[in-house]
């Protein structure tokens, strides 16, 4: 049994392994890959949906490369702690806003990083005085733009063009 | 004017992966599954640090040996991962990739007419290497019914009084197959019968599936008649870098080394000092690698089967070594006409030694995208030529 937890263990980080890298493999190519059957795979992935281990499947898209202006912001947020509630009753009122696409608790100087994402600099400042600032328990906020993502997520945004001389056939 | 060649030389036949890849070149948009080194970059992290290494002016010669610090860390190394001890002065040197070690042990051991035995399929450059040294190869056929595994048997029929070098490739090129702790057990033993010596190529002991390797030279009274041959090339993906090893017994080492500092001088230092950092803080990327290739390996079996394409399991390296008798065309027919009419470059089992005949290497230093394609390809090819 207890050998059985295990191979399910390191099936889970396998299929976690490579779906976090490019999660449109099909079922059955991962079934291949971790010498396993299809229904396995597809149960187990939908374990861990439900789980809440993977959250989510977006594509990971360069906005620059494209004719759609977006602007990204990166903003430290100070914030009184509630009683009971510690900080995630604030973080819960600002993750909700749709502009926003990731908030972090973090140690060090500032209580939350919040990252949004606007069609731009004006959308994102109004965003920042209007909605943010004026919430009851945040003191205070410092706004950077991001000037040019090079990589997110592991990959490297605009990708080197280095055509690799690796040779057709080596001993 | 008189004949400005060496008959030694000249009798020997150029690489039968040389003629492939000649054939392959001339082949415009084709993809390939020919190739022996990994497919990822070095980690950043070691070649920053050879960057580094160069920013600092680091551009002198080394000692013959090596840097001092990474004969250390080989030997820490060598123990924490195989349980091998070598001491760092003396039995340790650092070489010009694994191939020149070969060279070098072959020629430090060797007098004329002495025999040493190679277990074909294998990589390219033993057998030259002996008739360079003035020696005699003799060939064993390893065979798939035994996991091209060397035998006890085999061995033992191959031996006689002129023998005096076993040469052992394992995880083996081109065939995949490893030779667990039992089965060198076998071997083991016939080597102390015979009084014979080792050269144990372990150029690819990072990459074995479900089981970790072991060093023939770990064996109880191994160890003075063997000669380790490791590198960094498969390992941290350092091909380029040309970075190899040897260790064994400091008497053998030593006139190795003669070789070395009179044909070499010293490994490059750059390389040197990014294989430091590779042997400090490279254990994840060989951990994350093995695991890559691991799941590639066991795509590409399974596929493989499903195309109905004979072909054992091999649990080293990144290769597979299907059989394809039963299509009626010699291994290089094979291997030319899936280049002619797919455009997708295999090697030929026979670069590998005689033996090869009806069997293919194919390489999983791939990514999966592109081991779908080649499939897409190999599949297409056999359904046609199935009688």
């Amino acid at each position: 049994m207890s050998k059985d937890i295990a191979n399910k263990k390191s099936l889970n980080k396998g299929i976690l392994d490579i779906i976090g890298k490019n999660s449109r493999f099909s079922l059955e190519d991962l079934a291949a890959m971790l010498e396993t059957d299809k229904e396995t795979v597809e149960r187990e992935i939908k374990a861990m949906e439900d789980d809440k281990i993977i959250c989510g499947y977006p594509a990971l898209i360069n906005w620059d490369n494209t004719d759609h202006e977006k602007v990204t912001a990166l903003i430290e947020v100070n914030v009184t702690p509630q009683r009971d509630m510690g900080f995630n009753k604030v973080a819960e009122r600002i993750y909700k806003f749709e502009e926003v696409e990731s908030v972090y608790l973090m140690s060090g100087d500032f209580d939350l990083t919040v990252i949004i994402q606007g069609k731009s600099m004006n959308e994102v400042a109004r965003f920042v005085s209007e909605k943010l600032s004026t919430l009851e328990y945040v003191n205070s906020t410092a706004t950077y733009f991001v000037m040019k993502k090079y990589k997110e997520h592991g990959i490297i945004m605009e990708a080197e063009h280095d055509d690799k001389e690796r040779m057709l056939v080596t001993p | 004017m008189r004949d400005p060649l060496s008959k030694k030389i000249v009798q020997i036949q150029p690489s039968g992966i040389r003629k492939f890849f000649d054939i392959v070149s001339e082949m415009k948009d084709a993809i390939s599954l020919g190739v022996g080194e990994p497919d990822f970059d070095t980690p950043w992290h070691i070649r920053e640090e050879g960057i580094y290494s160069l920013e600092r002016g680091r551009t002198f010669y080394t000692s013959n040996a090596g840097l001092k610090e990474l004969k250390e860390e080989i030997s820490k190394y060598l123990e924490r991962r195989f349980g091998l001890t070598y001491n760092p002065v003396g039995e340790i040197y650092v070489t010009v990739g694994g191939s020149e070690a070969i060279d070098n042990a072959l020629r430090a051991m060797l007098d004329v007419g002495d025999e040493v035995i190679i277990p074909q399929p294998c990589y390219v450059s033993y057998e030259p290497c002996v008739i360079l040294a003035d020696a005699v190869p003799v060939i064993i056929e390893l065979k798939e019914e035994n996991e091209f595994k060397l035998t006890k048997a085999q061995l033992e029929a191959a031996i006689t009084e002129k023998t005096k070098i076993l040469v052992m490739p394992f995880p083996n090129n081109p065939t995949g197959a490893i030779m667990t702790k039992d089965d060198l057990a076998d071997i083991a033993e016939v080597v102390i019968k015979h009084d014979l010596f080792v050269i144990s190529d372990e150029i690819y002991s990072e990459l074995t599936y479900g089981s970790n390797h072991v060093s023939i030279a770990s064996f109880s009274g191994l160890r003075e008649r063997t000669i380790v041959i490791n590198g960094f090339s498969k390992s941290y993906a350092m091909t380029g870098w040309r970075l190899g090893y040897a260790c064994g017994p400091k008497a053998i080492v030593d006139q190795m080394l003669k070789i070395h500092q009179y044909a070499i001088m010293c490994a490059p230092t750059t390389s040197q000092y990014a294989a430091i950092e590779a042997l400090r803080n490279g254990d994840n990327d060989v951990e994350n690698m093995r695991n890559a290739y691991d799941r590639r390996r066991k795509f590409l079996i399974k596929a493989l089967h499903n195309m109905g394409l004979k072909c054992f399991e091999p649990f080293g390296a990144f290769y597979v070594f299907p059989c394809i008798k039963e299509f009626k065309m010699s291994s290089e027919e094979f291997a030319e006409a899936l280049l002619n009419e797919e455009k997708l470059a295999v090697v030929p089992g026979t670069a590998f030694g005689n033996c090869g005949e009806g069997f293919l290497r194919i390489s999983y230093a791939y990514s999966i995208e592109d081991l779908k394609n080649a499939l897409e390809r190999i599949e297409r090819f056999i359904k046609r030529h199935r009688k």
